[in-house]
């Protein structure tokens, strides 16, 4: 598939399951399209990072289901922070464990999981429609029950895949990589680094590694850095300058558009030709810097 | 260097090590540099059983069975792989309850009620911080600790905007074994040491750091404190916990920075 052919299958009010955590092994590429797309009032499923941000500051969310937004390096997330501090978004706060269970209820088809998570805590003030459940055995201990989180689609992004749709990731953690997939029912789209020969695919790692069937996605599109600016180990780690520069850029509206038109005006390839360009622009200037140092000793 | 007074930074380090204390073989999970360090040198000392990953999803112990895990001059690069734990392992742990975290806080009140989550009304707050994170899990399956580098009146609050982790005064109003995996076990700050032995597990001073008084860490209490009739001192790091924090644990004082 290609980019546009993935945003082409979603419709305004999905609701999409975003995998990776924080600012690790995020499907950018398809994020950026999305932001990029005439779609709208989307509600986001995500252990959130700079996926939540863009599609947060292009207007995309009506409602964001998570336990957190945060960019690791940098713990809070600007245009999280400003939507919220705004009432711009709607929000629907759960603990992390409880987003697992909600995916796993979805894939397995179950309403519901029980879980201790939730129990005496704000999570069950501020949402209200939230329901405990009392064990039905001897015990009869009470439980919150975390309700599925359905997807209308979701994305995700591996180190590689092959062509048919069985995807790979190298790095340290599966993430809930796979549960998004099942919970997303046939509308699951997975971008990855590289498209490669299935028979190539155990030479890069253990079979465990072989997260993603086929049976779980429909469909899989190659977009080499397509995780960028979030960690793709080990492919690549976060690029920690363009994610400075990010998060500098969202502190003001002035800035943001500046750093939009810069980077998020054109499609993916010129999205990832503006960040050579940044890349090489600091490249030059740390070398001149030590040139100038080469000639002091000199 | 090692003969020079202890800093705040590293009789810090020693308290959050301490949380650990007697723990055994359960997942440390720290937050910020100075719990971190704690934990590493309960590992390398005391706790040498507790399982401590890299901050992602690898198991480091510090040294093979048998090699010299005392000596200096390696830093941390000798940490042996052990183990995997990717982020749903970690739930699978913290439900089985072997896992201890000690937490940041940005309110925590008289009864440990801790807020990560927003400052002002959630609906629709003045300050958006992290969001509730794995605090509400944590606090009903698991012993948690928590670390305050700034110690204040705007962090020890009354009444928390939004209780993320839950408190002993919420926790007695639960029924089952929620209310019994529920455990508080110490606030490590930059004035004091914490627990909440107090009335109805209310946080109670258990020592002062060295040239600290009880009312500075009264005054910059929002709540009332309980206290014994006489407040120790934190204890100082050992000769050889300093040795280890100095030299091998964190030689480019990254110690320092969560306390400016």
């Amino acid at each position: 598939m290609t980019i546009g052919g993935v945003i082409g299958e979603l419709r305004s009010g999905m609701t999409i399951g975003i995998g990776g955590w924080g600012s690790r092994r995020k499907p950018m590429a398809l994020v950026r399209a999305l932001a990029a797309s005439s779609l709208s009032d989307l509600t986001i499923v995500s252990y959130g990072g700079p996926d939540v941000g863009l599609l947060v500051a292009a207007g995309k969310v009506r409602r964001l289901v998570t336990g957190f937004v945060s960019l690791d390096s940098i713990p809070l997330e600007p245009h999280f922070r400003r939507a919220r501090q705004r009432g711009a978004i709607k929000l629907t706060e759960l603990d992390e464990g409880m987003l697992h269970w909600g995916l796993l209820a979805a894939a397995h088809r179950l309403p519901f999981l029980p879980m201790r998570a939730g129990l005496g805590s704000d999570v069950l003030r501020i949402n209200p429609d939230l329901r405990t459940v009392r064990s039905p055995y001897s015990d009869g201990e009470q439980f919150v029950a975390v309700p599925a989180l359905p997807l209308d689609a979701a994305f995700v992004h591996m180190n590689r895949a092959d062509a048919s749709g069985n995807g790979q990731y190298l790095g340290p953690d599966p993430y809930f990589d796979d549960l998004y997939c099942l919970a997303a029912a046939g509308r699951a789209y997975m971008s990855c680094e590289r498209i490669v020969p299935t028979r190539e695919l155990l030479a890069a790692g253990p079979p465990q590694c072989l997260l993603i069937n086929r049976a779980m996605v429909a469909g899989v599109v190659e977009t080499p850095h397509g995780a960028h600016f979030t960690s793709c180990v080990p492919d690549y780690d976060r690029d920690e300058a363009f994610q400075a520069r990010y998060a500098q850029a969202a502190a003001t509206p002035e800035a943001w558009d500046e750093f939009a038109a810069e980077f998020l005006s054109g499609a993916e390839a010129e999205y990832q030709a503006a960040v050579a360009q940044f890349r090489a622009a600091r490249v030059t200037t740390a070398a001149s810097a030590a040139g100038a140092t080469d000639e002091v000793r000199a | 260097m090692s003969g020079a007074e202890p800093t705040l930074a590293e009789i810090c380090v020693v308290a959050c090590a301490e949380a650990w204390r007697g723990d055994g073989a359960i997942l440390a999970s720290p937050t910020g540099t100075i719990p971190t360090l704690g934990a590493q040198l309960a590992q390398l000392t005391f706790e040498p059983e507790l399982l401590l990953t890299d901050g992602e999803a690898m198991l480091l112990a510090p040294a093979a069975n048998g090699e010299d895990c005392a000596s200096g001059d390696r830093g941390l690069d000798d940490r042996v792989t052990e183990g995997w734990l990717p982020f749903r392992q970690v739930f699978t742990m913290l439900a089985a309850g072997k896992r201890h975290s000690m937490m940041g806080a940005s309110q925590l009140d008289q009864f440990g009620n801790q807020n990560i989550s927003c400052i002002g009304d959630w609906a629709l707050p003045k300050a958006q911080l992290l969001g509730v994170r794995g605090s509400p899990g944590n606090t009903v399956n698991h012993p948690v600790s928590y670390w305050i580098p700034r110690h204040s009146r705007r962090v020890l609050v009354e009444r928390v905007d939004m209780a993320s982790g839950v408190g002993y005064d919420r926790a007695a109003g639960l029924t089952g074994r929620a209310r019994q995996f529920h455990e508080l076990r110490r606030v490590v700050t930059n004035l004091a040491v914490l627990d909440f032995a107090g009335p109805d597990h209310s946080m109670r001073l258990q020592s002062v750091h060295p040239g600290v008084s009880v009312s500075d860490v009264a005054d910059a209490t929002g709540f009332l404190l309980a206290a014994p009739y006489q407040v120790p001192q934190t204890r100082l790091p050992t000769g050889a916990e300093l040795a280890l924090i100095r030299e091998r644990l964190d030689p480019d004082g990254r110690r320092d920075e969560e306390l400016t």
